[in-house]
């Protein structure tokens, strides 16, 4: 499923965030979002799930979401990991994932599908959510959006505070589902960890999209991750 | 009577005002778990109840038992729909506002107050009881009504409890207590489960009305001691915690039944109030409260 944003302003009571923001994200394709703190890129996230004041054109294949409730557009098929997980904590990981499953209803099916990609969940059900490892913690936030079975997924910082073989579990859990065609927003900070499975990169500053490239064209421009990402 | 026997029977009295005030404290509980709304006209809810209890009993002469059916089907749902408009139209316009809530439904306590008095006059109502037996203790006899009182309550709160706690609808008011912006990010209409509790909220309080209007009488004024002894127990068990609310409703009931009987009322209140300052100073969460926890 395409994602398509066009002309995106978004705001924060009187603050204007992102500026005519035009983006997309095609079907089985990596788009990462670069840029420094304060940039935007959350904001871009929000905006799509109906949770910040904006205006502009936000499609999800030819379904326009921009105006729908917050709680119509994860109907549509957009899955969101919020930055921080977001866990409802005090509750179980079976709860947490039967949340997941409130739109598309429960079925084994979709959970063995879960299971697999993250097997270390099916051993935790019982346990509540907020005691669980932060790599636990954010495989579980994966989990419950994935739940949704979505065409288009938003990750916001998948990678934050996870030690390195974390990373690499969530590295291959997003290459997974590039291959099974699910679209993926990804916003991080580490670049290293999420550049071996972006197709395209795009650098935003002060709610501007400043460029937008392949993946491999990075190499080239060294000028540009110095200014924008401080590296 | 020995000092047994009348210790029994005030324990019974703060059993019975304990099992009402839980009911009413649960729908004040549950409001401010979920939505964060300090629900200042709950009271009004619970007098409504009465107040419709004793107007629904007056369709059916004849048998008290059926006016009483009807009064407790019909009374707390009509509550419950009152409720769900007033959520509709004031709460959510205010969008929740912690401030703008407690002046909102401050605002609804005297609407609904005055509109009673306009409707149904300022006289106490008696409403009938359903039946009349006694329990034959060896010291006493004990109104078979009154013991129904504690039953019903102690099955209204096991229901409460297994929604809350087994079904789909109760996970998603827990999902909506935790985290409203994330439950939104998984389909649950908040707005519309906020609707649900604040009808649900009311209801509780009124059917604890149809419960004790025939050991009391209904009147327009009668909101004002529950909601103060229901704040109370929210506070003393921590707000939003169904057990706190439980515990705390069967200590300061008993408490109240106890030394009203064998000291005076107004000693009672003083202890609950000391109760709740020490609460607030040593335990600030209330004894069951945490975060956010139902």
């Amino acid at each position: 499923m395409k994602l398509s944003i066009e002309n995106l302003n978004s705001f924060y009571g009187s603050v204007q965030v992102l500026r005519e923001l035009t983006l997309h994200v095609n079907t089985g394709e990596v788009l990462c979002l670069l840029g420094r703190n304060g940039a935007g890129k959350t904001t871009i996230l929000k905006s799509i799930m109906g949770l910040v004041e904006h205006n502009g054109s936000i499609m999800l294949g030819d379904c326009e979401i921009s105006g729908l409730g917050a709680h119509e557009i994860p109907r549509k098929g957009i899955g969101y990991v919020p930055q921080g997980r977001r866990l409802f904590a005090e509750l179980t990981v079976k709860e947490n994932l039967q949340i997941g499953m409130l739109i598309k209803g429960e079925d084994s099916h979709s959970l063995d599908r879960i299971f697999k990609l993250f097997p270390v969940l099916k051993e935790r059900l019982k346990q509540e959510s907020g005691t669980l490892s932060g790599g636990e913690q954010q495989m579980l936030a994966m989990a419950r959006a994935l739940c949704l079975q979505p065409g288009v997924l938003l990750l916001d910082e998948p990678t934050e505070g996870l030690m390195p073989s974390m990373i690499a579990s969530i590295r291959d859990v997003v290459l997974k589902l590039r291959e099974q065609g699910v679209g993926i927003l990804l916003v991080e900070q580490r670049i290293d960890a999420v550049l071996p499975v972006a197709n395209r990169v795009a650098f935003i500053e002060n709610g501007y999209v400043k460029a937008e490239m392949e993946r491999d064209e990075l190499a080239n421009e060294p000028d540009l991750m110095r200014h924008y990402v401080g590296i | 009577m020995d000092f047994g026997p009348f210790l029994f029977l005030a324990t019974l009295e703060g059993l019975v005002q304990a099992a009402v005030l839980c009911l009413i404290a649960l729908g004040l509980s549950l409001v401010f778990g979920v939505m964060r709304v300090v629900n200042v006209a709950h009271g009004e809810f619970y007098m409504l109840g009465a107040v419709l209890a004793w107007w629904i009993t007056g369709w059916f002469a004849g048998n008290p038992a059926i006016g009483f059916v009807a009064a407790i089907i019909i009374g707390p749902l009509l509550v419950g729909v009152i409720a769900y408009f007033v959520e509709r139209l004031i709460l959510r316009k205010v969008e929740y506002d912690p401030e703008a809530t407690i002046v909102a439904t401050i605002g609804i306590l005297y609407i609904v107050q005055q509109l009673v008095l306009i409707t149904f006059g300022p006289d106490a109502r008696p409403v009938d009881t359903p039946f009349y037996f006694l329990i034959e203790f060896p010291w006493f006899g004990y109104s078979g009504y009154k013991l129904l009182v504690i039953c019903a309550a102690i099955m209204l709160l096991l229901a409460v409890w297994y929604v809350i706690t087994r079904t789909r609808l109760g996970l998603v008011m827990r999902a909506t207590q935790y985290d409203r912006e994330t439950a939104q990010n998984f389909g649950i209409a908040v707005n519309q489960v906020y609707a649900i509790v604040f009808a649900t909220g009311a209801g509780l309080a009124a059917v604890a009305a149809v419960l004790i209007v025939p050991i009391q009488q209904a009147h327009y004024l009668m909101g004002r001691d529950p909601l103060l002894l229901s704040f109370i127990v929210v506070i003393i068990g921590g707000l939003g915690s169904i057990r706190g609310t439980l515990v705390a409703a069967l200590i300061i009931g008993l408490s109240d039944g106890i030394i009203s009987v064998f000291f005076s009322p107004t000693l009672a209140k003083m202890v609950s109030t000391l109760l709740v300052a020490m609460v607030l100073v040593f335990k600030p969460e209330g004894l069951f409260g945490s975060r956010s926890q139902l």
